[in-house]
């Protein structure tokens, strides 16, 4: 400042009622790389696999020890014992192909209503008025209680199974690509209207992967409710099956039997999850979070 | 609709009104072939919508509006399909053989070559603003029209964007239509300068200086001071 007396001596008149401020600081590094890593590597080992593992380890012990009941919960080794035998006796290879087969023919069927369905939704105006009320409806309905309907239709043979499979499919399939294409960017498609672009193109290079990431949220749903009516279908009338290897394994209180199935019906949809997530990290690499994969 | 004349741009007692606000009140412009109009106002006084009617995204409520087929629109973002390479989101409006040449060419103007198999999402504001340019020019259009398109970036790289535009222009011979709040942007870059204000073109300047008076001298600071005056600014210097 100008004058430096003035101040000077305002500060030494009265030193101690200016209160004393303590400033925290914070100071930042790298960290250490070596460290933290190993760290990490240590307390999850399997990712986020790590706790179910744990899980495993401590019932297999629990088991062994006799602390857990064989008839509530089985060993993990019992059960892939259980397994095994089934597989070798020859009843849990059909059993589990004709499930994957339903669930196969359910998922065709669904997948490829629900995703021509949505797509004429999407881009029509008319498709809309013609099938979003329908499905709006279907989605009001649980999936479980159509099947006394879908029994009276269709009776009690593969047919109802599959339907319900391909019901349970198709809806949220329509649901999510119709949401997904009339959400691509107003912006976007206004960009290319003034480049241009032709009605094809527009389809193709713009809606088509403007509406793809809604596209695979609607293909893991629809995954995961197509293994779910796979499992109310099983439970009627079944003479194969996964759903009739647990009904089957339930009376005879074979409770080794049972888990075998969740344990299957588990891995299936581990595998459809996986599926999606390659698919994801392969299509929707120009995404800013999918970070140069 | 389509007739040849020596204007690019005809515009005759356009109006245009959403709900009770009329943004556009029989507004008339002309612009010559290959002539740099700057479209000068605050923001809401209805410089966009007029550049949308021009881009034929919008339609006049009353008047006529009549610009050549061949044009391209700058927007303020830079609108870059995230989903393309660098390449064919440039390549978008081509549908002729050669076109990825063509693309790689005008990228190659922009300084972008490089950049042809890049994703959007690795291109920094000013870069991603300059394949937006390159995609507009790349059909060879008759008049293009930018939406405030450098209002996003920085003092240092809109500098650079204004030399870049003016170099684009020389070889491109095209009529642009800049519309910018920007007073420094319009003395730059301006053969004639127009005021909008209530819907209308309030006050029009032809900028008759070379590029060095542009950015320094007497002639400058006084149409500087016209254009803040016209805009309510006349206190600020």
């Amino acid at each position: 400042m100008s004058t430096g007396i003035a101040p000077a001596r305002a500060r030494t008149r009265q030193p101690a009622a200016a209160p004393v401020r303590t400033r925290a600081t914070e100071t930042f590094t790298a960290p250490d790389r070596r460290e933290r890593g190993s760290l990490r590597r240590f307390a999850w080992p399997l990712g986020i696999y790590t706790v179910p593992v744990a899980i495993l380890v401590a019932w297999q012990v629990g088991s062994e020890l006799g602390w857990v009941s064989e008839k509530i919960a089985p060993a993990p080794t019992a059960i892939v014992q259980a397994g095994v035998d089934l597989w070798q006796i020859g009843q849990l290879g059909p059993d589990l192909l004709i499930s994957l087969q339903r669930v196969g023919l359910g998922l065709a069927l669904g997948l490829a209503v629900g995703i021509s369905t949505g797509v004429v939704a999407g881009l029509l105006r008319s498709g809309e008025y013609v099938f979003n009320g329908l499905v709006q409806i279907a989605n009001t309905i649980p999936l479980l209680a159509i099947l006394p309907l879908m029994i009276v239709w269709f009776g009690i043979d593969e047919l109802t199974k599959v339907l319900l499979i391909a019901f349970g499919a198709a809806v949220p399939m329509y649901l999510n690509l119709f949401a997904a294409i009339r959400g691509v960017d107003q912006r976007l498609i206004e960009m290319a209207q003034a480049a241009g672009v032709r009605r094809w193109r527009l389809v193709t290079r713009v809606l088509v992967p403007g509406a793809l990431p809604g596209f695979l949220v609607g293909l893991r749903f629809a995954l995961a409710y197509s293994v779910l009516g796979l499992v109310a279908a099983e439970t009627i009338n079944a003479t194969s099956g996964l759903g009739f290897l647990i009904n089957r394994a339930q009376t005879y209180l074979r409770t080794d039997q049972v888990f075998l199935g969740l344990v299957i019906y588990a891995v299936i949809g581990l595998l459809a999850d996986q599926l999606v997530r390659t698919l994801e990290r392969v299509l929707l690499q120009w995404r800013p979070s999918y970070e140069a994969a | 609709m389509s007739t040849a004349t020596t204007a690019a741009v005809q515009v005759a007692s356009v109006h245009r009104r959403f709900g009770e606000r009329v943004v556009l009140d029989d507004l008339s412009l002309t612009i010559g072939e290959s002539e740099f109009v700057v479209l000068l106002g605050p923001s809401g006084c209805g410089k966009s919508t007029l550049l949308r009617l021009l881009g034929g995204l919008d339609r006049p409520d009353g008047g006529t509006v009549s610009v050549p087929k061949a044009r391209a629109i700058v927007f303020q973002n830079d609108r870059l399909l995230p989903w393309q390479r660098v390449l064919r989101n440039v390549a978008i409006g081509l549908y002729e053989d050669g076109a990825d040449e063509r693309a790689l060419a005008v990228l190659e103007e922009v300084g972008l070559k490089d950049h042809a198999r890049a994703w959007p999402k690795t291109l920094s504001g000013g870069e991603a603003q300059r394949v937006s340019l390159a995609r507009a020019l790349v059909t060879e259009p008759d008049l293009v029209l930018l939406d405030e398109p450098f209002a996003a970036l920085d003092a240092i790289t809109r500098l650079r964007m204004h030399d870049l535009v003016r170099e684009l222009r020389r070889k491109h011979n095209a009529a642009m239509l800049l519309v910018t709040h920007d007073v420094d942007e319009a003395i730059a870059l301006a053969d004639r300068i127009l005021v909008m204000s209530d819907g209308r073109i309030g006050s029009a300047y032809d900028v008759r200086l070379d590029q060095d008076e542009r950015d320094l001298g007497p002639a400058r600071e006084e149409l500087r001071a016209s254009l803040l005056g016209d805009l309510g600014l006349a206190a600020v210097h």
